[in-house]
């Protein structure tokens, strides 16, 4: 540290900084059962330690038995991204006291994770990037605390045992990110393969993803790294985001103004909109990791491995550039879609189920079918063989595009097929030139005064009367032949 | 009063066939244990407690079992299980739905289970009727019952002394004629030790040869469950009940369990040719300077039985023998500083509220604990730390390996292995208790067999001045079925020998006048 040439006043700004950020992510696993018993990982709705038993309890005499279906989705999370899997992995325990902690140790793995050395490539706004990943291993989580005071006002803690025991997958970088914004795309990305590959649900604002992030900054050029600060308590990636830049900033100014950094761990204000210190680090915490007696070693041996792998689905990153160089969506479409699992598969579904345009189907996914989710919270019943079959006749000309939309919000909220919809508000699209001449002539001579100013030669009056057979026909008149119609009865004379 | 107090002189499986044969009832025989246990345990404190009720509810129950086989005819009344209506301890370590089990610690004090241990589950299945919880030093972690919270056991055969440790109750409550047969753990000899001090045959199976789900751990890769009993037989059929996989512990073997009693005929003379043509190996790491003269002169007495009777005795060296204790004491502390770390007073037992919540941790724990378990949590605490794991835990590891290597070597010679079991004789009470080294050492010979996840049995071999000798015989992985036909081939060859005639010779200061056994009704005379 001494040898950091800290800018004097007069150089202050002359320093340029670069932020070092590696970032650890904890996710639930989406299995049935606990890490190590059989209860319930499913905690909805559940009264404060409902979902417990001598196991993850920590009661006496009691003995782990691991979740092979927990350790299924850290291998094919390892698998997806490219990691090494250890032939051999084993168990170990953590130790400290806390009473979250009902072992008094975790049963994590120390030094040999199920997988290692791994990378996540994702798009952010300055272009790719890639970022290694270090580790992703399994571990058990602790129970929740609840601080708050009795009836007397004491200050009393509660805990929860429900969260006790399920399982944790952590996964950690290499302190390969270089910008807040990278930060949080990595973390998108993340989520997003482990919802595709269904290792998690992976939502933050139920703590299934859990992010913190080791921020420091090094003069530019530099190759050691400075004094670290992680960062806590980011629940949402516009949080991780902002903590992240607000570091960077605080640390950098603290740098400029000669002041020294200490190691801490600091929290994510959403709120104020800053992070505040939660404790210094003046020694290292000795956990006195030893391998976990009550656990044979784990082999993941390579038929168990290429089982995993064949049933992977597409991951992401693929999909996106299938969707590019196959379909021809717009990188920023393939983006969009694929970042949403949901939307997603309703796109592949309609592709599987019609003869329509992939670029056409792709609008529709990216404007009206993600407009009724953000209107409703989800998707509703839509169903891609329909979409497909709706945007079909929109391209057909049977039905107009206006109320195709009306169609299709009608359908997102039972499922109704759309042809039957079609049906009950006749809004079958007439194109036939013969059907729509009668309700032409009609509306011309209704509007005389408008034929004749057309004839004196304002020409925009045609709008108003292609208009006026829209609504006389409700919609269901072929725009572009109504108006050719017009032209030609204006044009042609009478 | 009302009871028969000579049932209890019999062997398990001499209770088996008078149940069978309708000569008394479990309750009967149940009922007669309950009272000597109650009327004679004062002196000994065997016993943490009793459950009259719920072990009277279970001789009934055996006894409609017996009732239906009955009706049945013959074949259902062979096929009922050996240990039906059995009176059986279980340590103090082995957790039960509704009843106490505190490890012999106070920290587990008012705890009350709410679910049965696997071994616990098999007993009872096999309709074995448990009595109580027996006495033991806490958390399994000494060899001489004088680290129970609860006070000391004393040994049947001299009330002055240790009964061994730490399943100290239940190989007193089974030399003391409290129960045929009981439950013990062996992490380091705390089943053969005591075996060996009371008297009786004691075994601990192979590493993973019993389900440890439900047992209050105290090192996880060396604790193991076994049977005590008062010949070889019974030890088998205990040991027959419990053992076998069960899925809640991973460490639990699938092999399948061999039928131990049929190869283990009642016919003496049938029993001893089971030696003939075997090699037994007779370590000499294991007669060292500082044993007992008279322990180390009936254990080469009982080889030159064993010898007699056709077996070949080989020399065989175990060279890393010196270095078993160390290893132990590294590894077995290590693991105990963790499984021990859950008793803090939040959820469970014992709990002493003084403040914060670290205070509270240093309170309970700090009045929870017995000096011996604290040492322990010490020295396992710093054997993991940072800078000091390689040095100790790792090297540890390395050196077991090498423990295990040479008992590897060695049966590529042999088919077992002979040795004493302890290097002494009952000891007096609080005589190695301010020499925590003096105390471990006692357990010199038996540690090394767990450290190599290996079974081995003790098995009485004669007395010196007056108090049991043990003879301890080491088998090769899963081999407890050898072991047993030696063990009997041994008990069948010495079936005649004056010190079998002897008793615990404190069993009438306990209250209790020797008591011959009754005749059974097509029983061969023994004993």
């Amino acid at each position: 540290m001494a040898e950091t040439a800290l800018p004097g006043p007069a150089a202050a700004g002359a320093t340029r900084w670069e932020a070092v950020i590696g970032i650890e992510v904890h996710a639930q696993l989406r299995t049935a059962s606990k890490m190590f018993c059989r209860c319930s990982t499913d905690l909805r709705d559940a009264r404060p330690n409902s979902r417990t038993c001598p196991v993850c309890l920590g009661l006496p005499g009691v003995l782990p038995v691991i979740n092979r279906r927990a350790v299924e989705l850290v291998l094919a999370t390892g698998i997806a991204i490219e990691a090494e899997i250890a032939p051999v992995t084993r168990w170990d325990r953590k130790n400290y006291f806390y009473p979250d902690l009902p072992k008094g140790y975790q049963i994590s793995q120390y030094d040999l994770p199920l997988a290692s050395h791994g990378r996540l490539t994702f798009d952010t706004s300055e272009g790719p990037c890639t970022v290694r990943i270090r580790r992703a291993h399994l571990e058990e989580d602790t129970a929740r605390l609840q601080h708050t005071t009795d009836e007397l006002g004491r200050r009393i803690s509660l805990v929860d045992f429900n969260r006790s025991g399920l399982p944790l997958m952590e996964v950690v970088t290499e302190a390969d990110i270089r910008t807040a914004e990278q930060a949080r795309r990595y973390a998108e990305e993340l989520r997003l393969l482990l919802r595709t590959i269904g290792a998690s649900d992976a939502e933050m604002e139920n703590g299934q993803l859990r992010v913190e992030a080791n921020v420091s900054l090094r003069p530019v050029g530099r190759e050691e790294f400075g004094t670290r600060v992680e960062v806590k308590n980011m629940n949402s990636f516009r949080a991780v985001e902002r903590a992240i830049a607000f570091e960077i900033e605080r640390q950098g100014r603290a740098l400029e103004a000669g002041e020294v950094l200490v190691q801490e761990t600091r929290g994510w204000d959403d709120v104020r909109n800053e992070t505040y210190r939660m404790r210094v680090k003046e020694y290292s915490d000795d956990y006195r990791y030893f391998p976990e007696p009550d656990l044979p070693p784990l082999r993941a041996d390579p038929a168990w491995l290429d089982s995993i792998r064949a049933s992977l689905p597409e991951l992401p990153a693929a999909r996106r550039a299938r969707y590019v160089a196959e379909l021809g969506l717009s990188p920023y479409d393939a983006g969009v879609i694929v970042g949403d699992p949901a939307a997603s598969a309703l796109f592949e579904e309609a592709l599987a189920n019609g003869a329509v345009a992939p670029k056409a189907l792709a609008n529709w996914i990216t404007g009206e079918y993600l407009r009724v989710v953000r209107q409703r919270g989800d998707g509703g019943h839509a169903s891609g063989a329909e979409l497909a079959h709706l945007v079909a006749m929109v391209e057909e000309g049977r039905i107009s595009g206006t109320n195709a939309k009306e169609i299709f919000a009608r359908h997102v909220e039972a499922g109704e097929p759309v042809e039957q919809i079609v049906a009950a508000l006749g809004l079958a699209q007439i194109s036939d030139a013969d059907a729509l001449a009668a309700a032409v002539n009609e509306v011309l001579a209704a509007h005389q005064a408008a034929v004749s100013d057309y004839r004196a030669g304002k020409q925009q009056v045609a709008g108003f009367l292609v208009g006026q057979v829209m609504k006389a026909t409700r919609g269901q008149a072929n725009a572009a032949i109504v108006q050719r119609l017009i032209r030609e009865r204006l044009e042609g004379g009478e | 009063m009302g009871t028969d107090r000579r049932l209890t002189r019999l062997r398990a499986h001499e209770m088996a066939r008078g149940l069978r044969a309708g000569a008394f009832s479990a309750r009967e025989l149940v009922d007669a244990h309950l009272e000597l246990a109650h009327a004679t345990d004062r002196g000994l404190h065997a016993w943490l407690f009793l459950d009259d009720a719920r072990a009277r509810a279970r001789a009934d129950l055996a006894d409609r079992r017996l009732a239906e086989a009955r009706r049945a005819g013959p074949e259902a009344l062979a096929a009922l299980p050996p240990l039906l209506g059995i009176p059986v301890a279980l340590k103090d370590l082995v957790v039960t739905r509704g009843q106490s089990s505190t490890a012999g610690s106070r920290i587990l004090q008012g705890f009350v289970g709410p679910f049965d241990a696997h071994i616990a589950e098999r007993i009872d299945a096999a309709g074995g009727v448990v009595l109580g919880k027996t006495n033991m030093d806490e958390f399994a972690m000494g060899s001489s019952t004088e680290h129970s919270a609860w006070g000391p056991t004393a040994n049947p055969w001299d009330l002055g002394r240790v009964p061994g440790g730490s399943s100290g109750g239940s190989a007193a409550a089974v030399a003391a004629y409290h129960c045929a047969v009981a439950i013990g753990t062996d992490t380091g000899g705390s089943i053969r030790q005591p075996a060996a001090l009371c008297g009786i045959v004691g075994m601990k199976p192979t590493y993973g040869r019993v389900s440890r789900y439900g047992i209050v751990a105290f090192a996880s890769s060396l604790d193991q469950v076994g049977p005590f009993g008062r010949d070889v037989r019974d030890a088998a059929a205990l040991l027959q009940t419990v053992a076998g996989r069960d899925e809640r512990d991973s460490t639990s073997s699938p092999l399948p369990v061999p039928d131990y009693l049929a190869d283990l005929p009642a016919d003496d003379d049938a029993a001893a040719r089971a030696v003939r043509g075997l090699r037994l190996g007779l370590p000499r790491e294991y007669f060292v300077p500082g044993m007992e003269p008279g322990v180390e002169a009936r254990v080469r007495e009982a080889v030159q039985t064993l010898a007699s009777a056709g077996a070949e005795i080989v020399d065989v060296s175990l060279p890393h023998t010196d270095y078993g204790l160390a290893t132990y004491y590294i590894i077995a502390p290590a693991e105990a500083s963790a499984n021990l770390a859950r008793y803090d007073g939040i959820r469970y037992g014992w709990s002493v509220r003084d403040g914060d919540v670290l205070a509270n941790y240093l309170a309970t724990r700090g009045a929870g604990f017995g000096d011996e378990v604290k040492r322990r949590i010490m020295l396992g605490t710093y054997a993991l730390s940072a800078g000091y794991y390689d040095a100790y835990y790792v090297k540890a590891q390395k050196v077991r390996t090498m423990i295990k290597g040479d008992f590897d070597a060695a049966f590529e010679r042999v088919d077992a292995i002979v040795a004493p079991t302890s290097p002494s004789v009952a000891f007096p009470l609080g005589a190695r208790l301010d020499d925590p080294v003096a105390m471990y050492l006692s357990d010199a010979c038996t540690l090394p067999v767990n450290v190599a996840g290996l079974p081995g049995i003790s098995i009485p071999c004669g007395l010196s001045g007056g108090l049991p000798v043990g003879l301890q015989i080491i088998g090769r992985p899963w081999d407890e079925g050898r072991l047993f036909r030696i063990a009997r081939a041994y008990e069948a060859v010495t079936a005649d020998a004056d010190w079998r005639r002897l008793e615990p010779s404190d069993l009438p200061a306990l209250a209790d006048p020797a008591i011959r056994p009754p005749r059974l009704p097509g029983a061969t005379a023994q004993t």
